[in-house]
């Protein structure tokens, strides 16, 4: 009979094949003329390999202006909201100031509305200001958020007090601490955060459909929501569209990894 | 720690401004918004609007399409919810074994679908889906199956969904119940051993009382995100077919964004947070109920 480790491998193995069977046929999709995926029974691998949906994407439905797009906004929303996030995080875990701990269960408990819940009284409040449509709908809403600064207080929480009480003495700033100390001892949280804000401002879907209009504003999950409906029988320039947006946040999580998975193991933790 | 009142609020203003303005401010301007009429001629002139108390909630009762959206969102999260849980649970086990070997890269495998583009993967699988081209479909013909048409067909359109959530999604909790396992001592499995409890046992008496308070935060966790149900729909089947994937994010995003009428739409986002609000609740007691 199979011994015990091998059934276990036997169902790692078929879980893992059902996990990357998706992307693999994705990938290769993606490679085929027009019409080659569309047959009986499925291809899992080109049969003549052609670039001619990137081409056909890039240049005539400019969808390297949306990959900008979702780079540009989802690089400033993680720098900014980085900024802020530790800044504010900081303050939570070493500075005594009243009010805190109510200023801090209250952000706390309010994780628990839902986003979708101020996606209308925002929508008119940067329509009235002309902002709908531009790259600010899409990072003044991401500029901080309570779950970044949560985690960047548990870890500071975790730096010597008399590491910044002799910095002081030295005559160091409030500032100077932040800038000198804290920044570079919270490393490990700061790059698990803006993977999170990264990924998740490059996948975010809902708001950027709601507050950017025109197709040349789109980021890449709207633009291909939105390719979807002339080009719902064309699975070939789909997957490559497909192929297009999920590729970085891939590549940028292989790269990173560790500090990903990390950071799941931390919001996990309640404090 | 030395108290420095102007510096804590100098660190805390910008992160506390945005949060207060772009977050607060419009929770509590939805709230209002939700008792009134508010439409499409009061986005220019918000003095159009007027208050008509409790009557868009009354409305929203009364409004089948909303109960259609409701049962449909619930029928979601009740069974994708826990088979997700499932599916993670198991993998973390199967992963926790010490027989396995290469455990970083089936872990990092399982993961990847969490990472990816939501709308991305609802296109490659709304392909897969495809009734004579699918992948799945040709799969499942070796086991004798039948051609599904899994999102043209009311039946099967929202397990499809289901599907394709528990797929993308299980990889994130097993990494939580990865941990919550290795916290769990490795003597107490002994100790049972040794009193000859078998695998079920030690599973029941043991594993899942021991990861309660890890089951319940991921199941807080994943009953947020699924009542959140919007781009899978939106993207796949467009709610249909006969309106049997409509979700009540994309009905409160199709009365508020398409049809502008905002006062509606408001108070669907509140019911939302209502039965979020709840929900979290019942799994807090329930919890509480089962240690004690």
């Amino acid at each position: 009979m199979f011994s015990k480790k091998f059934i276990l491998h036997f169902i790692l193995i078929i879980t893992g094949i059902i996990t990357l069977a998706p992307f693999i046929w994705m990938l290769s999709a993606s490679f085929m003329y027009d019409g080659h995926a569309n047959v009986y029974p499925p291809r899992f691998f080109p049969d003549e390999f052609t670039l001619t949906q990137y081409t056909i994407l890039f240049e005539r439905l400019d969808v390297g202006r949306n990959f900008f797009n979702s780079l540009f906004l989802s690089a400033t929303v993680t720098f900014v909201s980085l900024f802020f996030n530790s800044m504010a995080g900081y303050a939570f875990a070493k500075y005594r100031f009243k009010g805190k701990n109510q200023l801090f269960n209250l952000l706390l408990s309010s994780m628990i509305i839902p986003a979708q819940v101020t996606m209308l009284p925002l929508f008119l409040m940067l329509k009235s200001v002309g902002l709908i449509n531009t790259y600010m709908a899409i990072i003044i809403p991401g500029m901080a958020n309570i779950f970044g600064i949560f985690l960047i207080r548990q870890y500071v929480l975790s730096i010597p007090d008399s590491l910044i009480e002799s910095a002081r003495i030295d005559g160091a700033s409030d500032f100077r601490i932040y800038r000198s100390i804290i920044l570079p001892l919270a490393m490990p949280i700061l790059v698990t955060l803006a993977i999170f804000t990264f990924m998740g401002t490059w996948n975010d879907f809902l708001w950027p459909l709601i507050a950017l209009i025109d197709d040349s504003m789109y980021t890449l999950p709207v633009a291909l929501a939105n390719l979807m409906g002339e080009h719902s029988k064309d699975p070939e320039l789909m997957m490559a569209g497909s192929v297009i947006t999920i590729l970085p946040v891939i590549v940028v999580f292989l790269a990173l990894q560790k500090y990903y998975i990390k950071g799941i193991m931390m919001g996990s933790i309640k404090g | 720690m030395k108290t420095n009142f102007s510096a804590a609020y100098l660190f805390l203003t910008p992160a506390l401004t945005a949060i207060f303005v772009f977050f607060f401010i419009p929770v509590i301007a939805a709230f209002i918004i939700s008792f009134t009429d508010f439409d499409i001629y009061a986005i220019n002139n918000y003095g159009t609007a007027r208050f008509i108390g409790f009557n868009n909630y009354i409305a929203l009762f009364n409004d089948s399409l909303f109960w259609t959206a409701l049962k449909n969102t619930f029928y979601f999260v009740i069974v994708a919810g826990p088979l997700s849980i499932a599916v993670s649970l198991g993998a973390a086990m199967l992963l926790n074994s010490k027989l396995v070997k290469f455990k970083p890269i089936f872990r990092l495998t399982y993961f990847i679908p969490v990472v990816t583009t939501l709308v991305a993967v609802a296109i490659v699988w709304r392909f897969i889906y495809h009734p004579r081209f699918g992948i799945l479909n040709y799969f499942l013909e070796f086991f004798g199956i039948n051609p599904i048409d899994w999102l043209g067909d009311p039946n099967w359109a929202m397990p499809a969904i289901i599907l394709m959530a528990v797929w993308k999604n299980f990889g994130y909790n097993m990494i939580i119940f990865i941990a919550g396992l290795q916290n769990i001592p490795e003597d107490l499995y002994e100790a049972a051993t040794i009193d000859g409890a078998n695998g079920w046992q030690k599973f029941k008496k043991i594993t899942l009382p021991m990861l309660a308070p890890t089951t319940l935060f991921v199941s807080i966790i994943t009953m947020i995100g699924f009542f959140q149900l919007f781009a899978e729909p939106y993207v796949m089947t467009q709610g249909g077919p006969l309106n049997s994937t409509l979700s009540i994010v994309q009905y409160m995003y199709q009365e508020g964004f398409r049809w502008w009428n905002m006062g509606y739409s408001a108070a669907i986002a509140f019911v939302l947070f209502f039965i979020i609000f709840i929900g979290t609740l019942i799994q807090f007691k329930l919890q509480k109920t089962l240690e004690a």
